[in-house]
């Protein structure tokens, strides 16, 4: 059973109390939005995270408030927990002239650069990736130690610019952390006709990163792995990979009855709710009791019907305002300035300046040496086969540290022991 | 566009104290330039770094700026794109270089859904630049050739500059560095090292989206871009000579275009022969004439015609390349049959 495994003695009482209101918080926003479609008041499509609230909540309450996320289109949680108020979730979804966007796009589809950190997806999915890749690499040149985040789901793990992404920032050992969130289920298309192996946190050997499976339905595992790599990745490990294992309850969007998920898959994860779970969780360890729980039930009440009263009253845009915008015209419109954190004599000459050679372990720089190891010639022809359990996994490049034994592949990915199958350095 | 609209012919637009480099060194001075003048100009891109640049255009940034600045990236276009958007996001401006422009298509979603929306959709300036060579005329074949601007053009919150001289290469590249959007840099490779121009000592940039008029003239009005330019000016000579004076347009910046510019021109001459290396269909020989349907459709003399490359791939072998390129001697055949009317 999840959450079985007592109080986490690194987490405060606040913060299991936080990622409760988070994860209520989600699913509440969601219900609202649910009615506001079936009232014919959202315009465009609705997407739903019904029963991977845990896996939004627990990864984005991981980041510090200077780190940049950017989410999918059922990571709304991410958003809340970042900062956004669900009125800026409704009027997106509205299509309203107060919403982020101003009517331009709808769903997640927003950012704010300036105060959030949160960078805009695009439906095209993957092209996070390098993008947050470059924020962290930038961060890091800027000397601003952030951490970048972002998802994607099994579906999109099959894209080319996931692995153009997650190559190129192993290779820069940019900190970012990337959340596989595995729903099984990729719109009609099962995981297993997506992608031939068990876990897609194996994609990560071949990136030589570090990599976890959690259970995506328990937040505080999912939380206390996200902490993790995030600290792991700020001190300079390099990217890490958690596949967070979960599932899609709703269709793609509202018009989808998702027929063609099987009645008892459902009805197993259905029983796994990842709020039901960890509400038994805090009311054993007395963390949360009845009066707690209504407390909260009326704070969130109380906090989206103000929400969802402003979202409705917002007008929508003018039409004249699609003329605008597609330019940056200057500093009226944007002045551009990067945060320095670091002396920037360091990056100008000629502090900056080296000699431009590689250096080639074994090689010296750039010339060969007596000493060197011969790289190529050498290589005994070997058959890898699948790791039994207990060999250590090989994914040390980079000075990654290992991503831990392997444990011999589920035969369900439902089992609850695939948490933290992989998780930390044992 | 205005009256003192300048007129400048390939040699004369440089000041007096300038030196004579090639359009090749124009782009290595700009980046040189940039990188000095403001900490916050990265480049990255495929062997830019140890090896300084398939075409050495980046030869010395490593060595004066360092690993952070000057990043030797996978083959990987769209992370290249994608993590330089990234970068632009927190106010840096990155160039990033394409090895060959043929291969920006490999980025396409990244640019043209991505970067290009970015500032409309969400408020979200990305100041950066998508650069490298392009064009044919090199036997580089199919994919090493291509003139792929018109992908871009058609697509809003991108501007696409495609210069001519090294004059407007430098400066107009110091231009793309300092604008707040995502701008894309067309480097006509034929030109690398053929064509020399005088560049002034100090800092400069060129405007974007204006358009030059390089050579005056009453009878009709020329209009294209890049190494076309060139072969232009070599045409309106040789008009010159049967008395016919072409009046020679380098349009610089393709978006946003300078319609001014043009329209000015053709209500003088009264007819217009759009040339470009770029293939005919979607070309920007389309849009221009629709442009001067709208907006000058009294003025004309005669039909808009057209020079252009074929609608087919760049082919390899020179006998097939060079049928497939526009030259001097068709833009000539062209005017003169253009002036007749």
């Amino acid at each position: 059973m999840a959450n079985g495994n007592g109080i986490n003695k690194q987490l405060t009482k606040q913060q299991y109390l936080d990622l409760y209101y988070y994860m209520r918080l989600n699913r509440a926003v969601e219900d609202t939005m649910v009615k506001l479609f079936r009232q014919n008041k959202i315009v465009g499509g609705l997407y739903s995270s019904l029963g991977q609230e845990a896996v939004s909540v627990g990864t984005a309450y991981a980041l510090d408030k200077k780190d940049w996320l950017a989410p999918m289109i059922r990571n709304i949680g991410a958003l809340l927990v970042k900062g956004v108020p669900p009125r800026d979730v409704f009027m997106q979804h509205m299509a309203k002239y107060d919403s982020p966007t101003r009517g331009k796009d709808g769903t997640s589809h927003f950012g704010d650069l300036e105060k959030l950190h949160i960078v805009s997806p695009i439906s095209m999915l993957g092209d996070l990736i390098p993008v947050m890749t470059g924020i962290a690499i930038g961060g890091r040149y800027l000397g601003q130690k952030i951490v970048t985040m972002t998802w994607i789901g099994d579906g999109g793990s099959s894209t080319g610019v996931f692995h153009e992404g997650l190559n190129f920032a192993a290779t820069q050992k940019a900190p970012f952390v990337l959340i596989l969130e595995n729903n099984l289920w990729a719109y009609s298309t099962p995981v297993r006709r997506q992608v031939p192996i068990e876990n897609l946190a194996d994609r990560a050997k071949a990136y030589g990163i570090s990599s976890y499976i959690v259970d995506g339905n328990n937040v505080v595992d999912v939380f206390t792995t996200a902490r993790e790599a995030v600290n792991r990745v700020r001190n300079g490990e390099g990217p890490i990979l958690i596949e967070c294992k979960t599932f899609r309850r709703l269709g793609h969007a509202q018009h989808d009855p998702a027929e063609y998920v099987p009645k008892e898959m459902r009805a197993h994860w259905e029983a796994k709710d990842p709020i039901t779970q960890y509400e038994k969780f805090l009311t054993a360890e007395k963390l949360l009791d009845a009066k707690g729980k209504k407390e909260i039930e009326e704070k969130i009440e109380q906090l989206l019907a103000k929400e969802r009263d402003f979202a409705e009253n917002s007008p929508m845009p003018p039409p004249e305002f699609a003329e605008t915008g597609v330019y940056c015209t200057g500093d009226d419109c944007h002045k551009i300035r990067p945060k320095w954190e670091r002396p920037q004599s360091e990056v100008t000459p000629p502090k900056s300046s080296v000699k431009p050679v590689w250096t080639v372990e074994g090689f010296g720089a750039g010339q060969s040496a007596a000493t060197a190891a011969i790289h190529f010639g050498d290589t005994k022809t070997q058959i890898l086969e699948e790791e039994t359990p207990g060999t250590p996994a090989t994914t040390k490049s980079n000075g990654a540290k290992s991503s831990a034994n392997t444990k011999a592949p589920l035969k369900k990915p439902a089992k609850a022991a695939v948490t933290a199958a992989r998780k930390g350095r044992s | 566009m205005p009256a003192e609209a300048a007129t400048q012919t390939i040699a004369s637009n440089s000041a007096a104290n300038g030196t004579q480099i090639t359009f090749l060194e124009a782009i290595k001075q700009a980046m040189f330039e940039e990188m000095e003048r403001d900490p916050a100009v990265v480049l990255l891109g495929e062997d830019v770094g140890v090896y300084g640049g398939a075409f050495k255009t980046s030869e010395g940034l490593l060595e004066r700026f360092g690993w952070e600045r000057v990043i030797d990236t996978p083959i990987s276009e769209s992370a290249i794109i994608g993590a330089a958007c990234g970068m632009s996001y927190l106010g840096l401006r990155p160039i990033a270089e394409l090895q060959f422009i043929d291969f920006i298509v490999c980025a396409f979603n990244q640019i043209t859904n991505f970067v290009a929306k970015g500032h409309y959709l969400w408020n979200a300036p990305a100041p950066m630049v998508m650069r490298g060579p392009a064009g044919g005329g090199v036997h580089g074949g199919p994919f090493h050739s291509a003139n792929p601007e018109m992908y871009f053009v058609h697509t809003p919150g991108l501007k696409v500059i495609y210069p001519s001289t090294p004059y407007d290469a430098k400066g107009l590249l110091k231009a793309a560095v300092r604008d707040n959007n995502p701008v894309l840099f067309f480097e006509h490779k034929f030109l690398y090292r053929r064509i020399k121009g005088d560049v002034p000592k100090e800092d400069y940039t060129v405007p974007i989206g204006k358009a030059v008029v390089r050579r005056e003239g009453k009878h009709l009005t020329i209009v294209s871009y890049a190494a076309m330019a060139h072969a232009s000016l070599e045409a309106a000579d040789a008009l010159a000579k049967e008395g016919i004076e072409a009046e020679v347009i380098d349009l610089r910046t393709l978006l946003p275009l300078d319609e001014d510019t043009i329209l000015q021109s053709v209500k003088k001459t009264n007819k217009c022969l759009v040339v470009h290396e770029d293939t005919k269909t979607g070309g920007i020989a389309g849009e221009i004439a629709a442009i001067l349907c709208e907006k000058a459709f009294g003025d004309l003399d005669g039909p808009l015609m057209r020079v252009t490359a074929l609608d087919t791939p760049v082919p390899y072998s020179p006998p097939l390349e060079e049928h497939f390129l526009p030259n001097a001697k068709k833009i000539f055949s062209a005017a003169r049959e253009l002036a007749r009317y």
